[in-house]
């Protein structure tokens, strides 16, 4: 009967763009490694077919036991992650995998999900007021557990997709000024990069007066409004200090390329000029399928994993780009959609995570290979090269459709 | 709010992304470009170039490998034997290392000519060996090989495209060669080809991984056509041999076709300098030559007023209009008076004179006299100069004749244009251009369109274009070469002006210079000239011009000859008309002490004065040994050119001379 039901209730919308994304993701990397890395593609669906009877196991577990064991299967993944300290394998500089024979495992994949439960778990308890400050430590620290542990491997990319469960948190009834911060945060530290620091702090005064003199009588406070500037001043003069002293050359090249201050085709910009080649080239429809002269030329390094977007620009055009991210934002979307619609707050959060840490993904990386992003490794949901990435991916997804499959059953 | 924030987001953020994708595919297209040099390289297949033979099938221009020695630094072995390896290619170790470092700053691990362009026997030697350099391997080329050492100016040259040529035409890319100059540049798409094109996908180590779309845009090479010239080998080679030691130009036309017989240019070189190793260096020294101007077509650009030989069509004109006939009576005062204290002085015998006798003799008071009837027949001068004008026109004089050869100048025939700008007040007639009549005052034309003149008085009344193609491999030439031109003069005044050019030879000035068994028509010619030396103005020795068609009836062959600095028609110019004629006609020369005489005749003492140094003349009329003689040459080069600077060459003609 249970086999019925989930046939019956599963979001099949989800499930088909799903199902088309991974195909489209093994199409490109089939056309990106035909010429350079051997048995890429024939790994890969490998990888593909292993996800059926995973995503059936997922399907098949009681619907309850994702809540009832969330805090073990958090605390398991916090071990495997802290594990890699003792026997994780070194490769390309990242201690980030598990090797077992000729294959691997990277447990940060399924971090996320597990990290996700957690949360969701966490704020599922009725009591919990996010108002409060103990709980908003609380919750961060569900959330900074894993990432002190992700970021020695050192792996910034995975360390940075957590910052997304704060738009969770807000969700949840996070006061909105943490939010406000983390924009203001961001918008400081790029103006800090672009511009000299006092010219920042300059205009940061000018919208400080601004918006004394345009708001209410009562709302003038001539001694916050003084700290504020102070504090703005402070991280300024602090993100100019830890960009010019801190950031090694190569970070501080990264940001460099990104903002035009230096073109240097050849060195580390390379990554981004070509990846910019590649898909520039492709044209309103692309050069077609297996006809991508950067793609095959092995131009774009990591095309297969990080820099997969790439072969979809070049050989599908705008149409083919389009198409992906359309599929991609259709798929977002009806997550949330969904997670709006549980009657549990439990897989409500649990749906918010899963939209949010596939939206990070999504956005970070194309928005890299593109060239508006600086360069970090954040591969790209079900398209890059990976089983570790594609299953826990899946893992991810399909545990929520199981909750929305399962909310008839919890009347 | 909390509920939209997530989605919000997401909406945005995929519209930032479009935004930038579309930007990048479809805006902002200079990655297509980019994408292509970087994956696809583009390999040419260069076909030979055509043959270029004469007009009788002598072969005169080929083609011969050559070779160019690559070298990738990156993999050179480190145990190569430098010193047996220099010796090979007979260099320096100091060259072997400047070359190689240069290859170095190019790329490491891309191939770089090492040495360029060794022919056969050079490379011969190094080619059993070369398996032992790893590192190097060659590249064979087309070259140009020149079957004889004459006819540089015909032929042109192959050169590299530059910038501007690439610009103009998208066959060119740089590194192409291209002909320039002579036959090569006038006939470059046919005698060239079209090249293959090879698309081939690279990979990021620009290794090569097979070709583009399975050779989907792949194009096969076209094979070069040959070409016939009108060219006779053997004239033009004698033609150049009786140039050695002057100046000048000599262009010969067959009467009936308008095919080039020989264009002659002195001083000249040998093509085959222009080929290979020592090129570059030879063309400099060739182009730095700005007294001797090897590189001058003086057949084709060299314009003086004609002098004497236009006295023929002052006569034809006068003819045509009425204003005189074979009868009309002329008395010479040894001179003609047109003007209250003008005079214009006459060498010939004097006397009452008809228009027989004013030919042969070159009587300058007759043809003024004719002139000044043909301009006073119109009430108003200007019409009547624009009437003249005309007439000389449909003789192809005073415009482009639309030869197949790169290079030419217009001449100058006056029109009453020339006239309103001379005289913005008006109030000329036709006494203040007079100097006309007799080839001089504002008229002015190179020496193939004295041959072509000659040419069309040699067929009574019509010429056809003059032009240097013959044939070409299964087409036809050109229909404006087949196209016969008639002037306004008719037929029947040609046959006085005829029977006079041909006493020029029995009774006139060209009496020594007659061939036995063939009846030429001539008539001599002398243009003055000065020079400005250290801001003096000197007379120089006149230019000698001399104009002929033979035989008299059946003409085959028209001539001008121009002798800068030559002299009297008759001393330089003359004799060599009769010779080109009489080889032309009867292969061979009866006259061997006029050949004697002109081969010995050397006007480089007359060159002198111009500031190049007569020894160094000497060697660049012919610069055979040119890689022997280069650093001499080099330095007086030098010299010459400092000397250059102080002199303006100029040539003049307002003061009249009669032949």
């Amino acid at each position: 009967m249970k086999n019925q039901s989930v046939k019956n209730n599963i979001d099949w919308i989800s499930v088909i763009i799903y199902c088309v994304l991974v195909i489209l993701g093994w199409l490109n990397i089939y056309s990106s490694s035909l010429s350079s890395t051997e048995g890429t593609y024939e790994k890969q669906f490998i990888f593909i077919c292993c996800t059926i009877p995973l995503i059936f196991v997922v399907l098949f577990v009681d619907g309850k036991f994702y809540e009832k064991y969330a805090s073990i299967i958090f605390g398991v993944s916090l071990l495997s992650l802290a594990g890699l300290f003792l026997f994780g394998k070194t490769i390309a500089g990242q201690r980030c995998w598990y090797a077992i024979g000729s294959f691997t495992l990277q447990p940060s994949e399924f971090a996320k999900a597990a990290t996700a439960l957690a949360l969701a778990k966490y704020l599922s308890d009725t009591q919990i007021n996010l108002k409060e400050i103990n709980r908003q430590i609380q919750a961060l620290a569900i959330i900074l557990l894993p990432v002190i542990l992700i970021l020695p491997q050192p792996d910034p990319g995975s360390a940075l997709i957590y910052s997304i469960f704060i738009i969770v948190l807000y969700r949840e009834g996070l006061p909105s000024w943490y939010v406000w911060t983390g924009f203001i945060t961001i918008l400081l530290f790029v103006l800090t990069l672009i511009l000299e620091p006092y010219v920042v702090i300059l205009l940061a005064l000018a919208v400080l007066i601004i918006i004394y003199f345009k708001g209410r009588v009562v709302d003038r406070n001539i001694l916050l409004s003084t700290i504020l500037l102070s504090i703005i001043s402070a991280f300024v003069f602090s993100v100019n200090y830890v960009f010019e002293h801190v950031f090694k050359q190569h970070h501080r090249d990264r940001f460099n390329i990104l903002l035009g201050k230096s073109v240097d085709m050849k060195g580390i910009g390379y990554n981004t000029n070509q990846s910019e080649i590649a898909i520039g080239s492709g044209g309103w429809l692309g050069k077609g399928f297996l006809e991508g002269t950067q793609t095959k030329g092995g131009f774009v390094p990591e095309q297969h994993t990080d820099y997969i977007f790439t072969t979809v620009g070049e050989e599908w055009g705008f149409a083919g780009s389009f198409i992906v991210i359309a599929l991609f934002a259709g798929l977002l979307l009806r997550i949330i959609y969904l997670a709006e619609r549980q009657k549990t707050k439990f897989s409500r959060v649990y749906g918010y995570c899963v939209a949010g840490i596939l939206f990070i993904h999504f956005f970070v990386n194309i928005a890299m290979v593109i060239g508006i992003f600086p360069t970090i490794g954040v591969p790209l949901p079900f398209f890059s090269y990976g089983g570790s990435g594609l299953w826990g991916f899946t893992i991810l997804l399909f545990i929520f459709l199981k909750m929305d499959a399962n909310k008839v059953n919890e009347w | 709010m909390r509920k939209v924030l997530l989605p919000t987001l997401i909406i945005i953020a995929a519209s930032l992304l479009v935004i930038r994708i579309f930007y990048l595919q479809v805006i902002d297209d200079s990655f297509k470009l980019k994408s292509e040099n970087n994956a696809i390289k583009i390999k040419y297949d260069y076909p030979e170039r055509g043959y270029i033979y004469d007009r009788y099938g002598k072969l005169l221009v080929a083609n011969q490998s050559s070779y160019d020695i690559m070298v990738i630094p990156r993999d050179i072995k480190d145990n190569l034997n430098i010193t047996e390896f220099c010796e090979l290619l007979n260099i320096t170790k100091e060259d072997y290392e400047k070359r190689i470092a240069k290859a170095k700053v190019y790329s490491p691990r891309l191939p770089s000519v090492f040495l360029s362009q060794l022919n056969k026997n050079e490379f011969a030697a190094f080619q059993e060996k070369i398996r032992k350099y790893e590192g190097f391997y060659f590249q064979k080329r087309s070259l140009r090989d020149y079957e004889v050492d004459y006819g540089a100016n015909i032929f042109g040259f192959i050169t590299q495209v530059n910038e501007k040529q690439i610009a103009k035409n998208p066959y060119y890319n740089s590194g192409d060669l291209i002909g320039k100059q002579g036959v090569e540049e006038s006939y470059e798409e046919i005698l060239r080809g079209i090249k293959g094109v090879k698309y081939i996908q690279k990979d990021k180590y620009n290794r090569e991984i097979g070709s583009y779309k399975n050779g989907k845009y792949d194009t096969i090479a076209v094979q070069g056509e040959d070409i016939n010239l009108t060219i006779d080998a053997e004239l033009q080679k004698y033609g150049e041999e009786l140039m050695i030691n002057k100046r000048g130009g000599i262009v010969a036309l067959e009467p009936s076709s308008g095919e080039i017989l020989a264009l002659v240019t002195a001083p000249s070189y040998d093509p085959g300098i222009l080929v290979g190793r020592q090129r570059s260096k030879n063309y400099t020294l060739l182009y730095h030559d700005s007294i001797a101007k090897p590189l001058y077509d003086r057949g084709l650009l060299a314009e003086y007023p004609p002098g004497s030989p236009f006295k023929i069509l002052t006569g034809l004109v006068a003819l045509q209009e009425g204003v005189i006939d074979e009868n009309t009576s002329v008395t010479c005062h040894h001179g003609f008076s047109y003007a209250r204290g003008r005079f214009m002085r006459c060498h010939c015998s004097g006397g009452q004179l008809q228009l027989h006798r004013g030919i042969y003799q070159s009587c300058n008071s007759y043809f003024a006299t004719a002139y000044m009837k043909t301009i006073n027949k119109y009430t108003k001068p200007a019409a009547a100069v624009d009437v003249w004008s005309n007439h000389l026109k449909s003789f192809g004089l005073g415009q482009f004749m639309g030869y197949d050869l790169p290079t030419g100048k217009r001449g100058k025939i006056p029109t009453s244009k020339t006239y309103k700008r001379m005289y913005p007040n008006g109030g000329w007639r036709s006494t203040a251009i007079v100097s006309n009549a007799i080839g001089q005052g504002e008229v002015v034309m190179t020496p193939i369109q004295l041959a072509n003149m000659m040419a069309t008085i040699a067929n009574q009344g019509y010429y056809y274009t003059p032009h240097i193609i013959k044939k070409i491999e299964g087409k036809k030439i050109d229909s404006k070469f087949t196209t016969k031109h008639t002037t306004t003069i008719d037929k029947k005044y040609f046959s006085p002006i005829i029977s006079g050019l041909f006493d020029v030879y029995n009774m006139g000035t060209a009496s020594r210079l007659k061939v036995e068994g063939i009846d030429i028509c001539g008539k001599t010619g002398t243009a003055e000239n000065f020079a400005k030396i250290d801001g003096k103005r000197i007379q120089l020795k006149d230019h000698s011009i001399f104009v002929a068609f033979a035989p008299k009836d059946n003409p085959k062959i028209a001539i001008a000859i121009m002798i800068e600095n030559g002299g009297f028609g008759a001393t330089v110019a003359g004799p060599i008309a009769s010779l080109m004629i009489e080889k032309y006609l009867k292969r061979k020369i009866s006259r061997t002490d006029l050949e004697v005489r002109v081969l010995n005749k050397s006007l480089q003492s007359e060159y002198a004065k111009l500031g190049g140094l007569s020894e160094v003349i000497k060697k660049e009329l012919k610069i055979k040994d040119s890689i022997a003689n280069a650093a001499k040459l080099e330095l007086k080069r030098k010299d010459s050119i400092a000397k250059s600077k102080r002199i303006i060459v100029k040539t003049k003609a307002d003061s009249i001379k009669p032949n």
